[in-house]
């Protein structure tokens, strides 16, 4: 019998051990609903699958009666939009001042402390703050996931540049590189890896702000949709609405892995 | 051309003296190799010609003039390791060097200039046995491989002076006469004065055409960064018959 640390799963076992915390969750849930349905019919918590096949044909397929609109999708675009757009702006200022600040001695005397103390703010406490200057728009919610992931990002980016090797920058040097070649051409390529790590990182936290924001002051969108559904104790909307962000956070993270493997092969460590 | 002249030059860090009163000068093309004891200033040596660290007292002159307080082109330098760029393939690896000087703001060639350096490198990649490899990256070499692409990176750009810091030092025994003949090829073929500091007294020997050993004259056991070092022997190798036979050598060195 090898040592426990030896002892690798089959690619099938290894596909079937990682189902089974999903099989477990979904066995538990059915359970719990059916011993709840059975007492109370009219039970809200825990609602049968049935119910969410409802919900989700009255909400992801036929058109809201009174805006004439899919809520489902109509969320999900919403909320996405700002997601991307909010991701978009945050890994341009990641990247920028990352390379700035990894690069140029000066910059890191400059913003390094200040990056430190705003990325340490909590971005939350500051969402009154955002409303109040930038109004109830979308502004203020693409600015609450800007300001809660973009200095994280710069941080990481900054810190990955100063792990270069001194070597390779005395290197470049050698080879006439001036300050700009030496940022462009082989500093800012090497940061690109880590620019795709630390928005996989952020991802999480990005979807807490989108979804605060969008509880408090929204008129549409995923986080919207739930916390006024919470009202009715709507569980089969709020549950169907869960999973569907969390698939999409994660087919997000995927597609972020593979750009990384895709763009960047000479850096993937296996 | 490039000769290097040092007069009276002295590097202190605070309290700390690494080297004192080093005086020398090396003529153009010669191949210098510098052994000693580690921490007795044979890098920081090295640095200060590239660049990056400045004497404390004295001076360090190329061709009569202060060496510039930062690297250049004129002064190329291979590292025992990290002198490559990761991201880059051998190839791309090798052109840099020419896509800096022909190209100010892109760093890329195209068109006929691309060409033309496309040309220079493929030869050179060639003469280092490094055809085949062209398009892997420098994490998917072999160690000697490596340090044959970070000489020939070096060498792309003819400088006046090749700094080497122990290119050797990482690689398996069998693979340094490979490298020998590699270096011994470029130095004849590009005319440049080299400095090579190595661990290896017998690869000291037959490398180089002057011999520099770095020691500390005197040494106080009880404050042991009162007295930096300083060249001990300095041998000149007319590589058919040395002045001073390796062994005598070796004898001086193990002594007090």
């Amino acid at each position: 019998m090898p040592r426990l640390v030896n002892l690798y799963p089959s690619s099938g076992g290894a596909l079937a051990l990682g189902a089974l915390p999903f099989l477990i969750l979904i066995a538990a849930y059915l359970f719990g609903s059916a011993t709840r349905l059975a007492e109370n019919p009219d039970d809200k918590l825990l609602p049968a699958p049935s119910a969410f096949v409802e919900t989700l044909k009255s909400y992801a397929v036929e058109e809201d009666r009174r805006s004439g609109e899919v809520l489902w999708w109509l969320d999900t675009g919403a909320s996405l939009k700002r997601l991307l757009i909010a991701l978009g702006i945050s890994a341009l200022i990641g990247i920028v001042g990352g390379l700035a600040i990894g690069a140029l001695p000066i910059v890191r005397s400059l913003l390094g402390p200040f990056v430190a103390a705003l990325a340490m703010i909590p971005p939350l406490a500051i969402l009154p703050i955002l409303f109040i200057m930038l109004g109830l728009g979308e502004v203020a919610k693409i600015a609450l996931i800007v300001f809660g992931v973009a200095p994280c990002i710069i941080r990481d980016v900054s810190l990955r540049a100063g792990e270069l090797p001194k070597e390779q920058l005395i290197k470049a040097q050698t080879l006439g590189a001036s300050s700009w070649l030496l940022a462009t051409r082989v500093i800012l390529p090497q940061l690109w890896p880590r620019l795709i790590d630390a928005l996989r990182l952020t991802l999480g936290s990005a979807w807490l702000f989108l979804i605060a924001a969008e509880a408090i002051a929204s008129t549409e969108g995923l986080g919207y949709r739930i916390f006024l559904v919470r009202r009715y104790m709507a569980m089969d909307v709020i549950l169907p609405y869960v999973i569907w962000i969390t698939l999409l956070a994660y087919t997000m993270d995927w597609l972020l892995r593979m750009t990384r493997a895709r763009l960047f092969p000479w850096a993937e460590s296996r | 051309m490039a000769s290097v002249t040092v007069k009276h030059l002295w590097k202190e860090y605070g309290s700390q003296v690494v080297l004192e009163n080093l005086n020398l000068h090396v003529a153009d093309r010669e191949f210098v190799t510098i052994i000693g004891a580690s921490g007795c200033g044979k890098t920081t040596f090295l640095r200060m010609l590239l660049g990056v660290e400045q004497p404390t007292k004295g001076q360090l002159l190329i061709d009569g003039e202060p060496v510039p307080a930062e690297p250049g082109p004129d002064r190329g330098i291979v590292f025992q390791r990290y002198s490559l760029f990761p991201h880059l393939s051998v190839l791309d690896n090798l052109m840099l060097g020419l896509e800096f000087s022909g190209s100010r703001w892109l760093g890329k060639l195209f068109g006929a200039r691309r060409r033309v350096a496309l040309e220079k490198a493929e030869s050179l990649l060639e003469a280092i046995g490094l055809h085949t490899a062209r398009d892997k990256y420098p994490s998917q070499l072999s160690g000697g491989m490596q340090q044959r692409l970070s000489i020939a990176q070096s060498v792309i750009r003819e400088p006046k002076i090749l700094l080497l810091d122990e290119p050797f030092g990482a690689l398996d025994p069998g693979i340094t006469a490979d490298m020998h003949e590699i270096i011994l090829r470029l130095w004849q073929a590009n005319r440049m004065t080299i400095f090579m500091i190595t661990h290896d007294l017998k690869e000291s020997f037959q490398l180089g055409t002057r011999l520099l050993v770095f020691d500390k004259r005197r040494n106080d056991p009880h404050e042991p960064e009162r007295y930096g070092a300083t060249v001990t022997y300095d041998i000149p190798l007319n590589r058919k018959k040395h002045s001073m036979p390796l062994a005598s050598l070796t004898a001086a060195l193990a002594g007090p």
